[in-house]
Parts: structure tokens; C-alpha cells; sequence
């Protein structure tokens, strides 16, 4: 255990200064330096300066000389003119702003923030990959295919499925792919259904996707052990509902062990079931979806395959269908003749396709992310990850359950979900101990979800962290509960660390100010 | 909480204030405290018809969003439109200032079955167990 | 392995203090009969050196020695080194959603940076933190304007991407909204006759390219006073960004929403994806917006800072009453775009897309003089159709020699006699004079 205050046996009491180091929370967060930097649009920007280097247009084929005058525009009045030095700069503060998965530990359940490998950033970038464009003849994009056709063989294994599309873009937007394909197969039957049942534990994209097919959301109550149960399925199926959607494991972090005859119960009565693969870290390599009845679903593969998420995006949402919704997957589709692969992009080949869901083939920069990925796991490497996930989130959870309330007592796999009802004659909420953590150096867990939980505190800490970053966060969460008891309102004005304190989202809802104009003032 | 006893109250926490055939309607402290901070409401017009039990608008916070649901049903005749401009009035001051719309309701006997200050107190205790 | 910290005793550490037997015993709550029992048929653990060799094996069987000639919605453009640079700093690429504002401001000031960009370059009033691509940002709109019109009927150009229609059909397919295709003339705009014909008291939307997928720049002006006058959005479709900085601003000439994708700034082509798609309407409309907001307001100190804001309108807050279920987008490619434009500046920018022009203008000529017209006489920017004879047989005796020549119309269009020798081809700042030269006597069959 280090020294961290520096304090020794003998040191004289009652001094002024704090003592060094003692304001290093239990992440390692102290201070630095960090710049204030305005908007791009704010710095002197008058003058020809540019920061790109580019050939002379030469005077042939002047569009001012060429074309109406009312089609064109001059320079944009606005724009900054900056130097290469500027704009490095500017860029390079902004990012000291941010904490990263490369600066520190993100609990955050149902993200599955991992280490993302820079491997796959050198790979990425190969100029095979980065400068192919999509329309390539065949012959000229054998390699893209290729890696396409591995990645989509590898997903299927993985979840147990039938075959995958790569196209989405996004986890929700592979659930829209989802939810179309069962909309598709209902009307191919001659069945249109109405309505899809989602438990009270899904995600706000579950219903979302459902609204955006037409389909009206029947919510599900879980059962005070946190699960979905059969009786309650049972209850709600009918003729009219086309599926179910469920997370397995749930946003609880518990897995619906009721998954087979739930499945059977609504497959009796002509509905499938959608699966929400967000938590698939759990599964690796232990368990598979298309082995517990799911018909459909959606990886996310900036959460368990590791792509970044990049501060927001992008992701990609490949789904993975059972035998009786091959028919329906978008377009394209890779295929595999004799040696060669082939796009095939043609509603022609595959008439029963739902169609095509974005402009051409899927997000290919993060495939090849994904796919060194498992090249580099290989079988024993996922089954390690879905066992050490696991393993990460029962020790902070044993660490943590003496502290906090834990709302149900069932076995937690890669999350662990604990709520502030202990803190409550403190005063103290899950936003302070969310906002206290940064002042320790740990980006907050995910706050106030799942729904069902009041005051939700989601922590999946993924298998990429070790013993001492877990061992860290832990003190610092049994920190913060014995600072609630002495200190609440210190721990009431976090973060205190970071550029900026508490940011007024009311105010900023109340009077959007959603672009830079001149002469611009917030206060 | 502040409730007042002159208003009828309904399940979903609004409040309505009647003079004759004319109920004035907002939401009650508690919606306003459990919301928080409003940003946003989105009101009928004038001359719009609302059913009792159905929803006339929308109330946001930054992190939530309520609708608005009815306690008689008629014609709105009038509606408090600063509060496009100042919806934090609703926080500060729900049983007045913050009142939404007022509706010219056909059926007296209507307000009848909605609760009184003493039932959704009751209510209120009952649901927070 | 490399990413697994754990030591053998940790792990019995952690079980311990977990209560668990072993790492089998931690998943008891999966019944039995639902638990892999063998490991997965996926190929063997490579090792870094050994992952480098296969990776780079595919990407040898690429051909990207020679710059394409094609664009139809991804184009060709070069990337200066100093975004990538950025890009990989840890603390923009591995950063998550900005939730919590405190320790995202630099993720957060860029998405506002981002967002005024969009702005200035389409004319609009307010643009979100960016979409899945271009295709999607049109669907998107269309949704948009059916909410707000409350009509049902879409009005679209057959000249915008064709790609994008197509994603357009699968995102209404269920809610029974009518999209109605105008055709193009033999200028490659839309045949606004046509157009006011179908534009009516039903219309949701007006959609129309700019440049459209022919590379011609098309009537949005015209198309958006239809609209106007009759209460329907006007829409316009931007596949090429940089074209932006040489032709005015959708939003100035009556557009109600922009939408396309800024992957010509700053994102590599990437076989197709990730890329930025944007949305940019009028403030009147932004509670209607689909997509993540960046807001700026202050903190408890009364600093200026940024945030995520108006989130109501999204999934995680308004459910099934969301205006869209997008969550993730496309952050990090908005970031690149942006920080690609704060590099050209704004003379950088007038200066690309002139540049632009004037290859574009070089392609024609060089086309005109190896015997090869354009197949439309409207204005262009920098991607023309030609009409080659086999446009099939060009591509694949080009192909030949590691080059991507064009793509042909005849697979959007079948149905047009006269596509059938069409060949779309672009030609941006990094095709150069020579290559240019070398490229339309290529097609001729003779160099």
C-alpha cells in the first residue's frame, strides 16, 4: 500500500500546507495542467492563414468564370483561418479535457467500456483497408470481402446463429434490422402482428425500435428476484404479439435463467424472440444465444468486440438470424463461391430481403477492428473474457455490498447493479457518488438505469481491468459512503476536479444554445 | 406538499380549479417536485378539444418527460402562454401562476368523481409505500 | 493474454472473496442445458506478429495502389496526416458518449465545433452531433417531416442516390407512408414540371440532391418554393461536402433540412463505412430532430462548458415516443470532418472546392478529347456521367490494371435507355493532370 499522503510517524502536527498527496483520490486523480481554449470560431481568424497544404488550381476552369454567379458563394464568412500550429494545438487541450479508457476506469454497466487495442487502430488503417472504396469491382476488393465473409462466419459461432448481417450501423440500428426481419417473416406468413412485449428492464432503444415498426410496446413486469418469468410471459402472449424482446443477461446484470421456456411460450404461439446482445461479454464463450431459443440478434461490437467508442461513434451493429430469417437480411450479403467472394447486393438474388438500411456495405473500419480481435483470442482467449468479466464484477461486488444496497439478491454476472437507498439519511444521491468519483479519478457508473431500480447504480467493470484498478475503485466507492456520513455536502459540490464543475443541464435545455454565432455569450 | 383545498386533484397529478363550467388545470407540487426543473411544456391551442382521461400536452424536464392528461372533457378556451418562454413557473408556483390551461367543460357532474385534497393525500401516501 | 491482467493467483483471490469454487461456479446461474460445452470453432490465437501477416494479407488483396475514379457517394480525397494524428489521442478515441459532461468537454466542444460547421456550410439554423451515414440522415428527415407535416407522402428526385432511396423505402415500409419518384432530364436535374406535379397538399417532403447522384448540381431552390408553397419540407441531399464550399448553402436557397454525409472531410473511404452522416434543419424544427444535441451553458462557477442537451426527444428518455432510436453515432468520424475543416479554414476550403472543380472540369475535357460526352448538360462540381459505349466492359478492362474507373448507371437505372453507356466518374485533388490523362485514354483503349 503506498504512502500517499507521505505522512510520517513523528511529523510535526497542525501544519498548514496539506500534507503532499493528500489530494489524490483513490483512482490516482490529482491535478495537472489543463488550458482553457475558446471555440475554433473565437480565435483571431482575419487573413489568408490556412493549415493544409494543397496544389495551386491553376488559372484553367475558374467556376467563377464558368458557372452563374447565384449558384456560387464566396469564402464562408465565420470560418476560422488558423495555421497547422493552431489547430494542433486547440485540438490537442480539448483532448486533456476528456478522460479516456487509455486514462482511467469506466464502470459503466451495459457499455462495456474495454481496453481498446491499438493493434487494431495500425490495422485499421493499412491502406488496403482505409483506401478501398466501396464499389470496387470484385477483383479489385478480394481482401475486404474476405474479412467480411471471416468476420460473419466467426459472429455466427460466437452467438450460435445461423448467419449475420454486417450492414447496421449501430447496436440500435441493428435492432431496427432486427425487428424489420420480424416484421417481414410475419407479413410473409400472412400474419401482421401488432405488438412486441419488452420488459421493464430494456433499454429506451428497445421500445424506440418498436414504435419506428409500428408496433405497439406491451411492458413486462420482472419479478422481484430481478427476472423475467414464465407466468408473466404466458400472460401477455396472444396472437397478436409478433415477439419479445429480452437482454440476456439483463440490464440487471442477471441472467433470465427462464430464457428456454420463455422462448417456447411465445415460439407455441407463432412469435419470436429478439435478443439484445448488448451484454454478450457475459456469454463469451460460455454461453450462446442462438442455443437458448433467440431467433434474432444484434451485437454491439464497440462493447464486446472492442472497437472504440470514440466519444459517441461510430459502432456497428451486426445481427445474427436463426435458419428461418436468413431470407429476410438485408443487403448486402458476402458469399463464398469456390475461392472468390462476391458481394451480393441485388433484391433479385434475395427476394424476400428487407432491403438495404444504409448506403453501402456496413462500417468496414470497425470489421477489421473486430476481427483482429478474435484472430488474436482465438477460442480459449473469449472464453477467458467472459469468464474474467464476470469474475471482475463479483469481486466489486462483494467488495461493495457490506456499503451499498444491492435491490436483489441473485447472482450478478458481468454487472452488478446496487442502488443509494443506504445513503439516504444523508442527503446523499447516486448523481453525488457518480460526480465524487471524478474527483477520485473514475468516470461515474451508469446512473439511474435500469428504470425498475430506484437511484441505480450500473457498475460492469470488463475484463481489460485488473486487481489493483478494481481494488482502487473500490475504496474509492467506500470512500465516498463514509464521506456521505461526515461530509455531505462536500461531497454535494463534486466534481471539483475537472475544468469544469457541475454543468447547469437545465439551463442549457431551457435556452438551447446549440452553435456558434458571433459574438456569442453564455452566462 | 402543498395542497390545496379547493382543487380536485387526478392519479396522474394534475389539479383542476372549477368556477361554474370553467376548470383551470395544471400539475400539483408533487408532479412539479418529482419532475424537477422544468425546461419545456408543449400546450394545446385555444379551441381545441380535450377528452377527459386523455392527454393535452407534454411537460419536460431535462432527464424526464410527463404527459399531460385531462381531468375533464371540453373545449380549452384559454392557455398560459408565457410558460412556453418561463416553464420553470410550474416549479416555482403550480397551483397558480403555473396553471396551464383552462377548459369549458359541457358535463357538471364530471369533476365529481376526481379526488379531493384529503383523497390524494391519501393517494400520495399510499403510493410512495 | 495481452488484455487479461489477471495472475493465477488473483484470480484465486478474487474468487475467494467473490465466494465462488471457480470461474465455472461464478455462471451457475445459467441452467445446464444452456452452457457451451466445448470450446468455439474459431480459428487459433495469433499471436501480434502472426495477426499482422494475415491482416495484411487481406488487405493485399486489395487493389488501392492507384486512386478510384468513382465516387457515387464516397469520394476519393486526401486526409492530411495531422487529423489521424489527433484522432488516436486516447482521450478522443477512447472516450465514451459525453453523459457526463464534467470529463467530456473536449469530446463536447468539438461536437458543438462540429455542429456550427455544419451550419455555416449548409446555411441552416441548427445541425445535430451527426448520424450513421448520409442514407440514414435522409430517412431520418423524411420521418421528420411526417411528424411535422402529419401527412404522409414523400416526394423524391430519381436523381438522388439511389442507395439512399432504396434505405428509404425499408425505413417507411411500415408505416405506409407513399414515396413518389420524380424523373430527371436530360440536363441530369430534376424535371421540375414533373416535380410541381407531384408536389401537392399530401406532400410530407421534398427531396431533391445537391449535387445529386450524378454529380450535377440540382434545383433546390426551385424545389423548395414548390414546398413552401404548400406546406411540405423541402429537403436537400449533399453526397459530396466539399462541393459546399464552392456552391451556396442549401439553407439559403429555401432548404428546410440538409442531409448527407461530411465524409469527404477528414474520413478515409474505408470500404464504406464509418463516415459522418449530418442533419442540419431550421430552429423551428429542432424538438423534432432526431440525433444527440451538444448545448453550451455554464457551470456552478459560471464558466462557459458543454453539454448534451434536449435529450428528451431521444430513446433513452422518450421510449417509444422517441424521434428516432439512434444512440451511438458517428462521433469520432465528426470529429475527424471537423478537425479536417479547421486545417483548411476558410480560405482552405474555397480553395479545395475550386481545386475540385477545376479536376472535375480537366476530367471532362480529357474525357472529351479520348471521344467520350457527358451524358448530362447540367452544372456539375467535380463527378460527371460519360456516356463510354460498355460501361461493364470499361470497368472490367480497367480493373485490369489495378484501376477503379467509374461506376456504371445501368445497375440504378436499367430501365433508361439512355444510361446504358453511362459511366459516373470523379475527379478530386489527389487525381492528378497526368493521372487524369492517363485515365481517359485509358477508357479509349489506348494508353
Amino acid at each position: 500500500m503506498t504512502n500517499r499522503t507521505g505522512w510520517k510517524p513523528g511529523m510535526a502536527k497542525g501544519s498548514d500546507a496539506p500534507a503532499p498527496g493528500a489530494d489524490v483520490g483513490a483512482g490516482g486523480a490529482t491535478r495537472g495542467i489543463a488550458y482553457e481554449e475558446r471555440l475554433l470560431f473565437e480565435h483571431a481568424s482575419a487573413g489568408a492563414r490556412t493549415g493544409v497544404s494543397l496544389p495551386p488550381a491553376g488559372s484553367d476552369f475558374d467556376p467563377a468564370k464558368e458557372l452563374p454567379s447565384a449558384m456560387l458563394r464566396g469564402e464562408i464568412a465565420g470560418l476560422p483561418a488558423l495555421g497547422e500550429l493552431e489547430v494542433v494545438r486547440h485540438f490537442t487541450r480539448l483532448s486533456a479535457w476528456n478522460h479516456g479508457i487509455d486514462t482511467g476506469f469506466y464502470p459503466l454497466g451495459s457499455c462495456t467500456m474495454k481496453y481498446n487495442p491499438k493493434s487494431s487502430e495500425a490495422l485499421a488503417r493499412l491502406p488496403g483497408f482505409a483506401d478501398a472504396h466501396p464499389l470496387l469491382p470484385a477483383e479489385l476488393c478480394q481482401g475486404s470481402l474476405e474479412l467480411m465473409y471471416q468476420l460473419e462466419r466467426a459472429l455466427s459461432e460466437i452467438s450460435g446463429f445461423a448467419a449475420t448481417t454486417l450492414a447496421p450501423a449501430a447496436g440500435a440500428h441493428g435492432e431496427l434490422t432486427g425487428v424489420m426481419m420480424i416484421r417481414a417473416w410475419h407479413v410473409a406468413r400472412g400474419d401482421a402482428r401488432k405488438k412486441v412485449l419488452v420488459p421493464d428492464t430494456a433499454h429506451g432503444t428497445n421500445p424506440a425500435t418498436c414504435a419506428l415498426n409500428g408496433y405497439e410496446v406491451v411492458q413486462l413486469a420482472s419479478g422481484p428476484d430481478g427476472r423475467l418469468h414464465p407466468e408473466t410471459v404466458r400472460a401477455a402472449m396472444g396472437e397478436d404479439v409478433a415477439a419479445i424482446m429480452i437482454t440476456n443477461p439483463n440490464t440487471l446484470g442477471i441472467f433470465e435463467s427462464h430464457i428456454a421456456e420463455i422462448a417456447e411460450i411465445v415460439h407455441a404461439r407463432g412469435g419470436l424472440v429478439y435478443g439484445d446482445g448488448a451484454n454478450l461479454n457475459a456469454l463469451l464463450g460460455v454461453a450462446r444465444p442462438g442455443d437458448m431459443g433467440f431467433d434474432v440478434m444484434q451485437f454491439n461490437l464497440h462493447k464486446t468486440f472492442a472497437t472504440p467508442h470514440g466519444g459517441g461513434g461510430p459502432g456497428s451493429g451486426p445481427v445474427a438470424v436463426a435458419q428461418k430469417l436468413v431470407p429476410f437480411l438485408p443487403l448486402p450479403v458476402v458469399v463464398k463461391e469456390s475461392e472468390r467472394y462476391r458481394l451480393v447486393d441485388d433484391g433479385k438474388e434475395r427476394p424476400q430481403t428487407i432491403g438495404k438500411l444504409r448506403e453501402f456495405h456496413g462500417n468496414f473500419g470497425m470489421f477489421v477492428r473486430a476481427l483482429a480481435l478474435i484472430r488474436e483470442y482465438g477460442p480459449e482467449g473469449l472464453k477467458a473474457t467472459g469468464q474474467l468479466a464476470v469474475l471482475n464484477a463479483n469481486y466489486i461486488r462483494a467488495g461493495l455490498k457490506d456499503v451499498y444496497h444491492l435491490p436483489y439478491d441473485t447472482d450478478s454476472l458481468h454487472e452488478v447493479v446496487f442502488t443509494d437507498k443506504a445513503l439516504k439519511a444523508t442527503g446523499v444521491t447516486t448523481m453525488d457518488v457518480a460526480k465524487r468519483l471524478v474527483d477520485h479519478g473514475f468516470h461515474p457508473p451508469t446512473v439511474y438505469f435500469p428504470l425498475v431500480v430506484h437511484g441505480a447504480l450500473m457498475i460492469e467493470p470488463t475484463e481489460t481491468e485488473s486487481k489493483e484498478t478494481l481494488d482502487q475503485f473500490i475504496e474509492g466507492m467506500r470512500a465516498i459512503a463514509d464521506q456521505a456520513r461526515v461530509d455531505p455536502e462536500g461531497l454535494k459540490s463534486s466534481p471539483q476536479k475537472p475544468v469544469r464543475a457541475r454543468l447547469d443541464e437545465v439551463r442549457a435545455a431551457r435556452k438551447p444554445v446549440l452553435r456558434w454565432r458571433p459574438g456569442m455569450k453564455v452566462e | 406538499m402543498n395542497l390545496p383545498d379547493d382543487l380536485k386533484y387526478t392519479k396522474d397529478h394534475e389539479w383542476c380549479r372549477i368556477k361554474g363550467n370553467r376548470a383551470a388545470v395544471g400539475i400539483t407540487d408533487h408532479a412539479q417536485d418529482q419532475l424537477g426543473d422544468i425546461v419545456y411544456v408543449e400546450l394545446p391551442e385555444v379551441g381545441d378539444a380535450v377528452k377527459k382521461g386523455e392527454s393535452f400536452g407534454v411537460v419536460e424536464s431535462t432527464k424526464a418527460v410527463s404527459e399531460l392528461f385531462s381531468p375533464v372533457s371540453g373545449k380549452v378556451v384559454e392557455v398560459n402562454d408565457p410558460l412556453s418562454d418561463a416553464p420553470e413557473t410550474i416549479n416555482e408556483d403550480p397551483y397558480e401562476e403555473g396553471w396551464m390551461i383552462q377548459v369549458e367543460f359541457a358535463d357538471a357532474k364530471e369533476p365529481d368523481a376526481l379526488m379531493d385534497a384529503a383523497a390524494y393525500r391519501k393517494y400520495l401516501e399510499e403510493e410512495s409505500e | 493474454m495481452r488484455y487479461h491482467p489477471h495472475t493465477s493467483e488473483e484470480i484465486q483471490e478474487m474468487l475467494a472473496a467473490a465466494g465462488a469454487r471457480s470461474l465455472d461456479d461464478l455462471f451457475r446461474s445459467i441452467p445446464e442445458p444452456l452452457r457451451l460445452r466445448r470450446l468455439l470453432d474459431v480459428p487459433p490465437a495469433l499471436d501480434e506478429i502472426a495477426l499482422f501477416a494475415e491482416m495484411r494479407r487481406l488487405a493485399a488483396r486489395n487493389q488501392t495502389e492507384h486512386p478510384p475514379f468513382v465516387g457515387a457517394g464516397a469520394y476519393p480525397h486526401h486526409v492530411p496526416p495531422v487529423v489521424d494524428q489527433l484522432l488516436l489521442r486516447g482521450e478522443f478515441f477512447t472516450a465514451y458518449t459525453p453523459y457526463q459532461p464534467e470529463v467530456s468537454q473536449g469530446t463536447l466542444q468539438a461536437l458543438f465545433e462540429w455542429q456550427t460547421y455544419v451550419c455555416l456550410l449548409t446555411g441552416l439554423d441548427v445541425a445535430n452531433a451527426s448520424m450513421y451515414d448520409g442514407a440514414t440522415a435522409m430517412a431520418e428527415a423524411a420521418l421528420m417531416a411526417a411528424r411535422l407535416t402529419d401527412r404522409k407522402k414523400m416526394v423524391v428526385s430519381a436523381a438522388v442516390h439511389p442507395e439512399y432511396l432504396r434505405v428509404l423505402r425499408t425505413y417507411l415500409a411500415s408505416t405506409h407512408d407513399e414515396i413518389v419518384t420524380v424523373p430527371y432530364g436530360r440536363d441530369g436535374r430534376t424535371d421540375l414540371g414533373a416535380l410541381s406535379r407531384a408536389v401537392d397538399d399530401r406532400t410530407a417532403a421534398v427531396i431533391v440532391g445537391y449535387p445529386n447522384f450524378f454529380g450535377v448540381v440540382d434545383a433546390v431552390e426551385e424545389a423548395s418554393a414548390l414546398a413552401r408553397k404548400v406546406g411540405a419540407l423541402s429537403v436537400a441531399v449533399t453526397n459530396e461536402a466539399v462541393a459546399l464550399g464552392l456552391f451556396k448553402g442549401p439553407g439559403e436557397l429555401g432548404a428546410d433540412v440538409a442531409v448527407g454525409s461530411f465524409q469527404s472531410f477528414g474520413n478515409t473511404l474505408n470500404f464504406g463505412g464509418p463516415a459522418p452522416g449530418f442533419f442540419a434543419t431550421r430552429d423551428a424544427n429542432v424538438r423534432q430532430m432526431p440525433g444527440r444535441l451538444c448545448g453550451a451553458t455554464v457551470d456552478k462557477h459560471g464558466r462557459r462548458g458543454f453539454v448534451l442537451t434536449l435529450s428528451t426527444r431521444e430513446q433513452h428518455i422518450r421510449r417509444e415516443r422517441a424521434t428516432s432510436n439512434i444512440c451511438t453515432n458517428a462521433g469520432l468520424c465528426a470529429l475527424a470532418a471537423t478537425i479536417h475543416l479547421a486545417l483548411l479554414g476558410r480560405k482552405g476550403l474555397a480553395e479545395l472546392a475550386r481545386l475540385n472543380y477545376a479536376r472535375g472540369r480537366l476530367l471532362r475535357e480529357a474525357m472529351s478529347r479520348a471521344g467520350f460526352r457527358p451524358c448530362f448538360s447540367g452544372p456539375s462540381f467535380n463527378e460527371t456521367a460519360f456516356d463510354v459505349g460498355d460501361a461493364e466492359a470499361v470497368v472490367t478492362r480497367l480493373a485490369r490494371r489495378g484501376l477503379a474507373a467509374g461506376a456504371p448507371l445501368a445497375r440504378w437505372y436499367p430501365d433508361d435507355a439512355g444510361m446504358k453507356g453511362a459511366l459516373l466518374c470523379v475527379a478530386t485533388e489527389v487525381h492528378t493532370p497526368e493521372l487524369i490523362e492517363m485515365f481517359a485514354q485509358a477508357v479509349r483503349g489506348r494508353a
